[in-house]
């Protein structure tokens, strides 16, 4: 028996060989990761670990005895699949046999192809980006960050707290607009101006200049802007190229039904966290990848049971998936939570404070509230959060 | 009984155990989230749900 192997180091992976344990399941378990360290806890990596520094071991997840026998290895990357010979190939030649799979090899940063100098560019993913970037950002100095998303917010936020000169520029009218609509994002820039932050928004970056580092960035309006350091937080590529050549739909991460199974014939194959393009009966039938923290670890819960009950014999659960998708986001001394997908809004609106102090801010569907998102206002989030997971599934 | 432990020199308020489980956790005064006593076993999913939760990992459920 060859057992599980579970593609990918991060915490949906820990989540899935945690749950296939709570579910039964005994044979051998492989995770087969490609970072260094065992699984670790990425959002501070942009707040409290930029800050004062990236210590990897303090950032691990705590493990579940039950996971003690998984053979955890590390520095490993899988190279090609083929799931009608059930077996995994590695970059040093390795073959790894499965008897089921678990894809949990989640995203990396999206990078845009402009030209000039590269060193000095950054992103910011792992471990190992967060401990590069911290090397670099000091009092004064020139920090042009491309993307306005939450990360690229809490990369100014924490860059601002160590006195560095933060321009954010993006092709978006707002920071964070997306998800939060017009009026909360267009307050919250406000309050980043406040505390230093330029944005250049409605631009992208045409290229960098410099020798062979980067000294400035070059708009598409032709300004030029001073950068020693540059972070690219434009979103993200799911990691799927492995998995080429099984006749799997990978257009957007992998699909999967609301049991994470993704369809195919020639093996027992399960995906989870950012990689997973997965149905939420909480927001109607169309799948999507959700690349919220609280995903891998209600995916990974989920993925577990399934293919317990699989490799088992039996068929899986068909109860609809209907986790409450959560992020947070710390910028200065504010605290913005969620629980929804406040980003299928068709309506918003203010109903407690005032923008520009603590408040909550609704997001409704045709069906519902669908979102809410609070800043300094935490447990009283609480009835929302109930409201939204009393939807009626779609 | 359970026992549920928060790391307080951990915890940051983020309340998201609450937010599972609002019988099992509040914040006190401090913003800092204090476990319930007396929680039986067959709580045991629900507290180690709240504790996959945590932002901080800050729970412990034994």
């Amino acid at each position: 028996m060859n057992g599980v192997v579970v593609a990918g180091g991060g915490l949906g992976a820990l989540r899935t060989a945690e749950s296939l344990r709570a579910s039964g399941f005994a044979g051998p378990l492989t995770v087969i990761g490609n970072e260094d360290s065992m699984p670790y806890n990425r959002p501070p990596l942009s707040k409290g670990a930029l800050l004062n520094g990236v210590d990897v071991e303090a950032l691990e997840f705590p493990r579940k005895s039950s996971v003690d026998d998984v053979d955890w290895m590390v520095n490993s990357t899988i190279t090609k699949t083929d799931l009608t010979d059930r077996l995994l190939t590695l970059d040093t030649g390795e073959a790894v046999p499965f008897d089921a799979l678990v894809i949990a090899t989640g995203i990396r940063p999206r990078r845009l192809p402009f030209p000039g100098p590269t060193q000095g560019r950054f992103v910011l993913r792992t471990a190992a980006d967060a401990a590069a970037v911290r090397a670099r950002l000091r009092r004064e100095l020139n920090l042009v960050i491309l993307g306005s998303g939450f990360l690229g917010c809490e990369v100014a936020a924490t860059a601002r707290a160590l006195g560095a000169h933060v321009t954010v520029i993006a092709a978006d009218h707002e920071p964070m607009v997306r998800p939060l609509g017009d009026e909360l994002s267009s307050a919250l820039r406000r309050r980043h101006e406040a505390q230093g932050v330029h944005f250049r928004l409605g631009h992208t970056i045409e290229a960098t200049n410099g020798g062979d580092q980067v000294r400035s960035v070059t708009l598409d309006d032709g300004t030029e802007l001073l950068a020693d350091v540059l972070i690219e937080a434009v979103g993200s590529v799911p990691n799927v190229e492995w998995l080429e050549g099984n006749g799997l739909d990978l257009s957007d991460g992998v699909e999967t039904d609301s049991a994470m199974r993704v369809p195919t014939e020639l093996a027992p194959v399960v995906a989870v966290g950012d990689i997973a393009r997965h149905p939420n009966a909480l927001f109607g039938s169309a799948p999507r990848r959700v690349e919220h923290w609280s995903i891998p670890t209600e995916t990974g819960r989920r993925a577990g049971q399934t293919l317990a009950q699989i490799l088992r014999g039996e068929s899986p659960s068909e109860a609809p998936f209907t986790a409450m998708p959560s992020f947070w986001s710390d910028q200065y001394a504010l605290r913005i939570q969620s629980f929804g997908m406040p980003g299928l809004a068709t309506d918003i609106s203010l109903v407690d404070g005032d923008l520009n102090g603590p408040c909550i801010v609704e997001y409704r569907d045709p069906l519902g509230l669908v979102g809410v998102v609070g800043i300094d206002r935490t447990s009283d989030l609480i009835p929302y959060r109930k409201e939204i997971a009393a939807r009626s599934h779609c | 009984m359970l026992t549920i432990v928060v790391d307080r020199a951990k915890c940051e308020g983020y309340g998201q155990c609450v937010l599972e489980s609002e019988d099992l956790f509040e914040l006190d005064d401090d913003g800092v989230s204090v476990p319930t006593s007396g929680v039986g076993d067959e709580r045991r999913d629900d507290a180690e749900r709240a504790a996959d939760m945590c932002p901080m990992q800050a729970i412990t459920v034994s």
